[in-house]
């Protein structure tokens, strides 16, 4: 049986890790290659390196970065962060990159999906997706920039959508329950996961170990992603997969 | 110790030579040059793509005699395993026939009470383990398969793999060797089963 997998998310700002305190011998450094092998050796299933340089001139170094990473890491990664046009995908691809994520350029161009899946295939394109529940209609509207600008789509059907076009996996964060600390959006999750047939990746809540079990079996998520917990140690992954392994979850 | 990794319209082909690169193999080269194929000690031929297309480009460039006819040891990942087999229902193509098998599209069962995913994408286990390219602290490890199309168990089974229905995830003859999963993304265990095939 497949396992369910856990997969850290490193931000990178100007070709260095964000967020990346609290590790002994990498912490001056914050180099994402040395973060992504410890992670891999810590027995994370994927890594996500999300891109968060603000301007388009300074991401030009990213590909460099992405090709560094795919010689020094032997699990899968997802790339994302400002790609907008097929030829950021193809760059990437070269550079060594087993998928990339699209979140806000899916939105305003949804035929990127289409076209993205065409020419490299379903298993490349991770199409990520923030969304909020919008208490005046009850609907999850799904946001971009940031989760900082609503839009006119909505979260069940957009997701629907992207897998007709033919993406391979759906990254799912509940703004509502980002940051929060207190679990995943697990109603959201199984709703999704019940009506794809593509895996969905849950993101967004994770504070506990508990919460993991919880996203695995109320969310029925196929994957599930953090990264301050990881990044800051409060959960180590040797000690996840242990707990989730008594808890009857099939993971690596 | 050279080893060349076979070159044509498929993705992803630096991802095996990088793995090589990170278990010591210093003499790695992607290419399409049939003498350096045939002459090269391991030859790897690796694959994500369609497989219509991708078998239609191999005969086009004379690629697939050059394959059958090759001597040492070969090792098909992925999408090679697929195209090594007798027929593909993906694009309806007929592959090399090295292994006599057929390649099927997993379909989902009418309920899904487990949940079951097309494509199978992660981590899943690998038993039944009978090939020299395992070693036996393998069986029940894990590996990392990204597949919606399957190889059947048959006598040249390998290793075998549970998702929707037991199949082959592994396949071996003579000097042919195949794996459904990515032995260069599967971490510690991928990177043993390359060791193991770069010391046939």
């Amino acid at each position: 049986m497949l396992a369910k997998r856990i997969v850290p998310c490193l931000d990178i700002r100007n070709g260095k890790t964000v967020k990346g305190v609290n590790f002994e011998n990498i912490r001056e450094v914050g180099d994402p290659v040395e973060l992504g092998a410890w992670y891999a050796e810590q027995g994370a299933d994927e890594l996500v390196f999300l891109d968060i340089t603000a301007s388009h001139e300074e991401r030009k170094t990213f590909p460099d970065l992405v090709n560094r990473i795919a010689k020094g890491v032997n699990i899968p990664f997802t790339v994302g962060g400002g790609i907008s046009e097929l030829s950021d995908a193809d760059m990437l691809l070269n550079a060594g990159a087993d998928k990339i994520s699209i979140n806000s350029s899916a939105v305003r161009n949804p035929q990127l999906v289409s076209d993205m899946a065409k020419n490299f295939g379903s298993q490349f394109v991770v199409v990520a997706i923030d969304a909020k529940l919008n208490p005046e209609t009850g609907l999850w509207d799904v946001m971009v920039k940031g989760g900082r600008e609503r839009t006119e789509k909505e979260l069940f059907s957009w997701a629907k959508e992207v897998q007709e076009r033919g993406a391979g996996e759906i990254l799912f964060t509940s703004m509502l329950h980002d940051g929060t600390k207190a679990g995943f959006a697990n109603k959201e999750l199984a709703r999704l996961s019940r009506e794809l047939s593509i895996p969905v990746i849950a993101s967004g809540g994770a504070g506990k170990m508990e919460h993991f079990v919880d996203v695995f079996n109320e969310g029925m998520a196929d994957a599930a992603l953090a990264a301050s917990i990881f990044h800051f140690k409060e959960i180590m992954i040797p000690d996840l997969k242990n707990y989730l392994r008594q808890n009857n979850i099939l993971v690596r | 110790m050279r080893i060349s990794i076979i070159k044509y319209n498929a993705g992803n082909i630096r991802s095996v030579a990088n793995a090589l690169q990170r278990i010591g193999c210093t003499d790695v080269e992607i290419t399409d040059d049939i003498e350096k194929l045939r002459t090269a000690d391991k030859v790897i031929f690796p694959g994500v793509g369609e497989a219509s297309t991708t078998m239609a480009n191999l005969r086009a460039t004379g690629l697939d005699k050059v394959i059958l006819d090759l001597k040492q040891p070969v090792l098909g990942i992925c999408l090679g395993m697929q195209l090594m087999c007798s027929h593909s229902d993906e694009g309806n193509a007929d592959g090399l026939g090295i292994f006599p098998v057929d390649v099927k599209r997993f379909q989902l069962p009418e309920d899904n009470s487990l949940n079951y995913k097309i494509p199978q994408m992660g981590w899943n286990s690998i038993s039944n383990l009978k090939s020299a390219i395992f070693s036996p602290e393998m069986e029940n490890q894990y590996v990392y398969f990204v597949h919606s199309y399957y190889a059947e168990l048959c006598e040249y089974t390998a290793a075998q793999t549970e998702h929707v229905i037991r199949y082959s995830s592994a396949l071996a003859r003579n000097n042919f060797y195949a794996t459904q999963f990515h032995p260069e993304k599967s971490g510690s265990v991928g990177e043993g089963i390359l060791r193991n095939f770069i010391n046939l």
